[in-house]
């Protein structure tokens, strides 16, 4: 079997809905929040690199680099902001951060 | 003058930004938490020195860096906002930083460096510039929203906004993604001369619209991507809070509208119900959620969402003079709500910052000024004439009749009708409630200073509206030639 840019896109598909569920199922730890919206970029980067080979064209690999720098300072960011939290509240699970409802 | 020269110059504003941040961040970095107070005039000086060079581009639309970054009037009229926004809530948040241990110098600079994402997204002429201007905004903003770092509140505002911004930034991005899966193009132009005429427009590329769509409208607040808005408005601390409630609001705002009327505005049948329907949901919710809140940052948290869908009608209507509406509306909303939030800030009772709406009983007994300007700010942001919050909603709803829009606009005549009676309930509370303890005195020069301008901004524009009608008719024109 051939594998086609269909066959990417899907996939893709399938790694962005996940994340997608991973932040509004999991009720444990805001942990797991972090690793699904990482997927979520992943995901973004699977179909940027999939249509730059299928369309012959270069500026959807630069975009993929660009995502991937920014995803990581942003990963450090919302770590410093988790350990901020812990700090204050002593506990990173989901339930407890219900401070405001909103 | 070269190519590269005439780019540069192009992006002055925006270059001098980056270098006069990282020169306070060495500034910080040296002085240490002392001085705090020198960086926050300091930063005022920065954003100021960019508003004059601002002034002194061309005002016609040129593309600069291989179409990556747009330079035209829509663009200038928007950053000057963001801008005088930057400032006045640098300004206003003076008192309360040295009050409430927030006085650290990272603050101003990290204001700075959002400012200078919000005035690339403005600008951005691609997606790839859209996204980095996005996130260089966002990443200074989630820093800023959990900026008390002992407060619980404000940790957990800063995460909540981090997880839910992050989460929205992903949408836009898978958008973007299909977007140039299915043109081949990341650049507004190219993807603007893609449709014109009458072509077929893939499917798919239509889903990457709605996703980036559903990006934007999270950034905006628009519902049903606004359920951060009161949790991060009312955790955060105040002067943050007020930033946040202009400055990223107006850029977002800018953003939408470019995005939809520059690249996609072929598109316009497939968007505009998206749009319809994003308006008439904000204005409702807005208007209806906030009949119950007690404390006055939530409440304009929802003030803040229905403002969003009266400004989304104006883009609903897809027209230049829907854009100047647009335009007008997010100027007028910057001085109601650089106002308001100067007197949220003023709320202060024993040393300690109040936020219930029952804290303003009587004010107008104790503090018969801050009332009478506070009373002002709320009739105008429920839209009574002559206020100018009416004329906002006027420039906003006529373009939308014009297009033919007659039910858009009667719901949001209606909508504006419920708001009101909240925005009433504080005049109500504070015109003849039984008086609660008087605030503090004094509230600050700077706080006086903001509310006089912003006060006669909003009782007089009626008087002499035609420079700010002007320059947001010259915005549209850009954006719409």
């Amino acid at each position: 079997m051939d594998i086609g840019l269909g066959h990417y896109l899907t996939v893709a598909a399938i790694l962005f809905t996940l994340g997608i569920f991973g932040i509004f199922l999991n009720r444990k730890n805001v942990i797991i929040i972090m690793m699904s919206i990482e997927l979520m970029l992943l995901a973004v980067n699977i179909n940027l690199v999939a249509f730059s080979v299928e369309l012959g064209d270069l500026v959807g690999q630069v975009f993929a680099m660009l995502v991937l720098t920014v995803a990581a300072a942003e990963a450090a960011i919302g770590l410093a902001i988790l350990v901020v939290y812990y700090r204050n509240r002593g506990s990173i699970a989901v339930e407890d951060i219900n401070l405001m409802r909103g | 003058m070269s190519a590269f020269a005439n780019d540069l110059s192009l992006a002055a504003p925006e270059i001098w930004l980056a270098l006069a941040g990282m020169a306070m961040l060495m500034y910080a970095a040296f002085r240490g938490d002392r001085g705090w107070r020198e960086s926050v005039w300091l930063a005022v000086g920065v954003l100021a020195v960019a508003l004059v060079i601002l002034a002194d581009r061309p005002m016609m639309t040129v593309a600069a860096f291989d179409g990556l970054f747009v330079s035209d009037g829509f663009a200038m009229f928007m950053k000057q906002l963001v801008l005088i926004g930057g400032m006045a809530t640098l300004v206003a948040g003076l008192g309360y930083m040295k009050r409430e241990g927030m006085g650290r110098p990272e603050y101003a600079v990290l204001i700075v460096f959002a400012t200078l994402g919000m005035m690339m997204m403005i600008s951005a002429n691609d997606l790839i510039a859209l996204y980095v201007g996005l996130e260089l905004q966002s990443l200074s903003l989630y820093v800023v929203a959990s900026f008390q770092r002992d407060s619980l509140r404000s940790t957990e505002a800063g995460l909540k906004y981090f997880v839910l911004a992050a989460l929205s930034s992903g949408m836009l991005l898978y958008g973007a993604s299909l977007v140039y899966g299915f043109s081949g193009t990341t650049g507004f132009t190219a993807l603007a001369t893609l449709f014109e005429g009458d072509v077929a427009v893939p499917f798919g590329l239509v889903i990457g619209l709605v996703f980036v769509m559903a990006g934007l409208a999270f950034k905006v607040s628009a519902v049903p991507f606004h359920m951060w808005t009161p949790d991060v408005y009312e955790g955060a601390p105040t002067p943050v809070t007020a930033f946040f409630s202009v400055a990223p609001k107006i850029a977002a705002m800018a953003l939408f509208l470019r995005v939809m009327l520059q690249p996609f505005g072929e598109l316009v049948g497939d968007w505009q119900q998206i749009v319809i329907f994003i308006a008439i949901a904000s204005m409702l919710l807005g208007a209806f959620a906030a009949i119950g809140q007690n404390n006055i940052k939530r409440l304009m948290a929802y003030s803040s969402i229905s403002h969003v869908g009266y400004a989304l009608v104006g883009l609903a209507a897809g027209t230049a003079d829907g854009v100047r509406g647009v335009a007008l509306y997010m100027a007028i909303y910057l001085a109601m709500n650089v106002g308001t939030f100067a007197c949220i800030l003023a709320m202060r009772r024993d040393g300690r910052m109040v936020e219930t709406i029952t804290d303003l009983a009587g004010l107008s007994r104790t503090r018969p000024l801050l009332a009478l300007v506070l009373g002002a700010f709320m009739f105008s942001m429920a839209g009574i004439p002559p206020l100018a919050g009416f004329f906002g909603k006027l420039y906003v709803f006529l373009p939308a009749i014009e297009a033919g829009l007659v039910w858009l606009t009667v719901i949001g005549v209606l909508s504006s009708c419920v708001a009101a009676y909240y925005y009433l309930r504080i005049v109500k509370i504070m015109y003849f409630d039984e008086p609660a303890a008087a605030f503090d005195r004094p509230m600050g020069a700077e706080l006086s200073g903001l509310l006089l301008l912003t006060g006669l901004f909003v009782g007089f524009f009626f008087l002499l509206p035609e420079p700010l009608l002007a320059g947001a008719e010259q915005a549209a024109a850009a954006l719409m030639p």
